[in-house]
């Protein structure tokens, strides 16, 4: 069990100016990347936790030591807190050098060490050799790196990354993400991380926290919360294009499924506890488990949660194709499948044409049914 | 020329840059960074000295700051002597009417410095006299210098309100403008001629220094 006196402790409440009813922990060495869509609240979370903008109600401690604690009026003043913080527009000081902004987040001690220690962290950074350069003229990567080795500058208790990698064009975006992976191998702090793109997320977090209107609704693994969000709202901000309402038709936990009748036709899933038969569920499935009936050569796999349609569109992007669906005898929405574009085209798939597709079993996660909502908010960015 | 009149307009724009600059960085700093209600009419009110009539700012100076006034009154009891027709009193009226030309360009230069540099210097651990001196002050240097040399030179320049509460002493208030008006009523125009060229060389001096330094401070910026 983690020791609970290591690592960030953050529980925040209040009704405005921005509400808030977030919980998180993020244990020493281990990325938390909070994901939400723009105003859900991630930056004000790491501003408190900065110690910059003070929240109505809460906790905050880290390694033990209370940060912020509401009920008993602690507020510890953001530099004595100990946070390294990369800012999204990486907040260089303009009129300093690399070396003089690393420099800055040493502290006052005596120069000379405090300079071998800033040209250490632009070396770990891959910036030696560019110590006299102000960040006019860096490049937005090379701004980062300063950034982030002015934010190690203080031996930090919790790293804080807000949105670090937006302002940087694709191909260094992923450089940087190579970095910060190598990087934080060697990082024993807790290291929390602001974006709205899910796939950095992914790529970078240990753990992932939901945030929406500034509540966590879930957290967890990021592949878990992406293949079992825990309701409709996760789903949705996770991006899953295929989230539909069904009725439990039976619970057969001794064979390890849950019967579900969606429109005419019964589906089934993996057992799912806590359902009886009757009661309405929202379910998912990813889109990537959509697997195409091949009509030349099929296979037994057709038998498992056989649906058939007709192709209402197909959008490619790069090379996958993602196909809607309009499944026979439902109204509403359309079911998505995405696969390779060279596979849509050997099986001559086409808008107006007719499809068989089936469902993996144990990809369709069950949850509690919610109120639906309307298909802008349900295609909403995060 | 009246050099007695010329040291006495330095010594007046000396001192008031020395108590002004420190002032106005704090008002220009609040002013930048913090909301509050009636905001708009401070600086409304900060800003009046550039629209009033010199002479009617001097009125309500001197009778603001004379005998009869509380403050007035106050200053005679502690020091024993009024305040207007003093050089003191002088100083007090050239604070005030600068107010707008020192901290206006400062507001302006604070409010570029955006939160994030500042909440980056305090998460570098920097207290608040670290962040002023080492970030602060280096980035609004522009605005602090502009200041600077505005406040000197409408000191030097300003006529209306210094004859109002200073009137014409020799030594003690007759600043170098009062000079140039004395010396062009008793028909001395080359007295009048010396330092009016004098005060041109001294504004086109003061104002060359201060675009040098803006420049060299944003080239040091990038």
């Amino acid at each position: 069990m983690a020791d609970r006196s290591k690592g960030l402790d953050v529980s925040l409440e209040q009704d405005a100016p921005i509400p808030l009813n977030a919980r998180l922990r993020c244990e020493p060495g281990q990325v938390l990347a909070l994901v939400g869509p723009s105003g859900s609240g991630k930056s004000t979370i790491l501003s408190a936790i900065a110690g910059l903008r003070n929240i109505a109600n809460g906790r905050i401690s880290c390694n033990g030591s209370v940060w912020y604690d509401s009920a008993k009026h602690i507020n510890m003043a953001t530099r004595l807190r100990r946070v390294g913080f990369v800012f999204q527009s990486y907040a260089l000081f303009p009129h300093l050098s690399a070396l003089a902004n690393v420099m800055e987040g040493l502290g006052s001690g005596y120069r000379g060490s405090r300079e071998n220690r800033a040209r250490e962290l632009l070396e770990l950074v891959r910036l030696g050799g560019l110590e006299a350069r102000r960040p006019s003229e860096l490049s937005g990567g090379q701004q980062q790196r300063v950034a982030v080795a002015r934010a190690l500058a203080r031996d930090p208790n919790v790293l804080l990354l807000d949105e670090p990698f937006s302002s940087v064009d694709r191909v260094t975006r992923q450089r940087l993400h190579r970095e910060l992976g190598h990087l934080r191998g060697e990082l024993q702090m807790p290291i929390v991380l602001v974006t709205h793109d899910l796939e950095e997320a992914v790529q970078l977090g240990d753990r992932m926290s939901i945030l929406h209107r500034g509540h966590t609704l879930q957290e967890g693994a990021p592949r878990d919360i992406m293949a079992r969000p825990a309701n409709r709202e996760v789903a949705r901000l996770v991006d899953l294009k295929n989230i539909f309402q069904a009725r439990i038709a039976a619970q057969r936990p001794g064979a390890g499924i849950t019967a579900l009748v969606w429109g005419s036709t019964t589906l089934e899933a993996g057992y799912a506890p806590g359902f009886a038969a009757g009661d309405l569920v929202d379910w998912v499935i990813p889109s990537g488990r959509v697997i195409l009936h091949r009509r030349r050569r099929p296979s037994r796999g057709i038998r498992e949660n056989p649906v058939r349609g007709r192709v209402e569109s197909m959008v490619a992007l790069g090379d996958t194709v993602t196909v809607a669906i309009k499944v026979d005898s439902l109204d509403g929405y359309p079911l998505f499948m995405s696969m390779p574009v060279h596979a849509a085209e050997r099986n001559s798939v086409a808008p107006g044409e007719r499809v068989g597709v089936s469902l993996i079993r144990d990809d369709i996660h069950i949850m509690p049914a919610q109120q639906s909502e309307t298909r802008d908010d349900a295609s909403a960015d995060i | 020329m009246d050099w007695t009149a010329f040291l006495l307009s330095l010594k007046l724009a000396a001192w008031t840059v020395a108590i002004l600059l420190p002032l106005g960085i704090f008002i220009a700093r609040h002013l930048a960074w913090r909301r509050y209600p009636g905001k708009a009419f401070v600086e409304a009110a900060l800003a009046l000295p550039l629209v009033l009539p010199p002479t009617v700012l001097g009125y309500y100076l001197l009778v603001g700051l004379g005998r009869a006034s509380p403050i007035g009154q106050v200053y005679e009891n502690i020091f024993g002597a009024p305040l207007v027709f003093t050089f003191e009193g002088l100083l007090i009226a050239s604070i005030i009417f600068n107010l707008p030309f020192a901290v206006q360009p400062m507001q302006r230069a604070f409010e570029t410095i955006s939160q994030e540099i500042r909440d980056a210097a305090s998460c570098c651990g920097m207290t608040s006299w670290r962040k002023l001196w080492r970030i602060e002050l280096p980035l609004a240097w522009p605005g602090i210098m502009t200041a600077f040399v505005l406040t000197f030179a409408h000191t030097i320049g300003e006529f209306g309100v210094v004859l109002m509460v200073g009137g014409s002493i020799p030594g003690e208030t007759r600043t170098a403008a009062i000079a140039i008006y004395d010396r062009v009523q008793a028909f001395d125009n080359a007295a009048a001629g010396a330092m009016s060229a004098m005060l041109l060389v001294i504004s086109l001096i003061a104002i060359g220094i201060a675009n040098l330094a803006t420049s060299r401070a944003g080239a040091r910026r990038g």
